[in-house]
């Protein structure tokens, strides 16, 4: 119980403080903010429900007005700007990519690959686009455009997500609540 | 960690945390059932009349908490000249002033005030479990462990620096993650030697 919920704590901090940290170059030089890799790291170690429930905390957390979403923006008015959908997608990311690794008894990195690819991509694009597409008054296929450009970094974060949740799993087996 | 709350006070704390988000849900729906540019430009007026009866620097504070929005406004306003569609004109009203109206409750509402609203709205959890007690100490929890995560990023990244003339890129998020684990344990072992939680 006390475990459950220090560990859901931690990570809604977590998700806060990667988005907080000064962006980080990958090999390429494209500049990522590390939140959404957050999220998928709270499906893949935590697991589908603590995941989801994380996400959720923080969000909350955010929606009060602290300014932990990245480049330092918060409040209610981030729900009810064009990344809203993105918003409302995180918790569902979280659950999916956190389902996927409980369930598939594929090699963790694997599956957490997976796990993240479908969460954090497939999901959060699928609450993203239909949101900017009310909010900027596009139809959804115009909308997909404006979300392209983010695809490559996201495959990144999914690969990273899964190098990252293999070493914590080495680092600390008991830690993987996802496979408990 | 510094909440948007605006420390200006102005008329607007002194109104419940309750009603000024009541009021918050019937405005957003309202703005995109409105597509007629002249109204939803005195709907925009009307939105704008509440940071400006608040005073200048309030109205300042909160035309800069808009910044975030300026690329979306740009895109819609390209495509819509290129387009020649006029549409785009209520499209950008509407984006500005939905986004104005919840940042103005965010600036005149106190954080325990927000909390408090979100306890109670969360109060019907308790039937799966989550009770409003539980739902507190992990706010409290991520409130408390924001600055003391931030500092450990900060001395693992300088303790990279220490070592590698490379900037610390993605390679310190796992000494990152492991230090929230361990974390998360030993407030948990805290948490039960006082009796647990709930």
């Amino acid at each position: 119980m006390e475990k459950n919920l220090t560990h859901i704590a931690l990570f809604a901090a977590l998700v806060a403080v990667l988005g907080l940290l000064p962006k980080i170059d990958l090999m390429s030089g494209v500049p990522i903010t590390a939140q959404s890799l957050g999220i998928m790291l709270c499906g893949t170690v935590l697991g589908s429900w603590r995941g989801a429930l994380a996400v959720l905390l923080f969000l909350a957390l955010t929606a009060a007005g602290l300014p932990l979403l990245a480049g330092g923006r918060g409040g209610l008015g981030v729900f009810a700007s064009p990344s809203a959908g993105y918003l409302a997608g995180f918790p569902a990311a979280a659950f999916v990519a956190g389902l996927v690794v409980e369930r598939w008894q594929a090699p963790l990195a694997t599956a957490a690959f997976t796990g993240a690819a479908l969460g954090g991509i497939v999901v959060l694009y699928a609450f993203g686009i239909p949101g900017m597409a009310l909010a900027l008054g596009k139809s959804l296929p115009e909308a997909s455009l404006l979300a392209l450009p983010f695809l490559a970094g996201d495959l990144i974060k999914c690969v990273l997500c899964a190098l990252i949740t293999r070493t914590v799993a080495q680092m600390r087996p008991g830690a993987l609540l996802s496979r408990a | 960690m510094l909440a948007l709350t605006s420390p200006l006070e102005t008329w607007a704390h002194r109104l419940p945390a309750g009603l000024k988000m009541a009021a918050l849900c019937l405005w957003t729906p309202l703005l995109f059932a409105l597509h007629t540019p002249a109204v939803l430009t005195l709907a925009t007026l009307a939105t704008a009349a509440l940071p400006l009866s608040c005073g200048l620097d309030f109205a300042l504070a909160s035309a800069r908490l808009l910044r975030p929005l300026w690329p979306f406004v740009l895109i819609v306003a390209l495509w819509h000249l290129w387009l020649a569609d006029p549409s785009g004109i209520a499209i950008i009203l509407r984006l500005i002033t939905a986004v104005a109206a919840a940042n103005f409750v965010t600036m005149t509402t106190r954080l325990s005030d927000m909390i408090a609203v979100i306890t109670t709205i969360a109060r019907p959890l308790a039937a799966i479990g989550l009770s409003p007690g539980l739902l507190a100490l992990a706010i409290a929890m991520v409130i408390r462990f924001i600055p003391v995560m931030l500092f450990k990023a900060e001395v693992i990244a300088q303790a990279f620096r220490a070592r590698s003339p490379r900037r610390p890129g993605w390679r310190i998020l796992v000494p990152i993650l492991l230090a929230a684990l361990d974390d998360a344990d030993a407030v948990a072992e805290a948490l039960r030697a006082r009796g647990g939680a709930g």
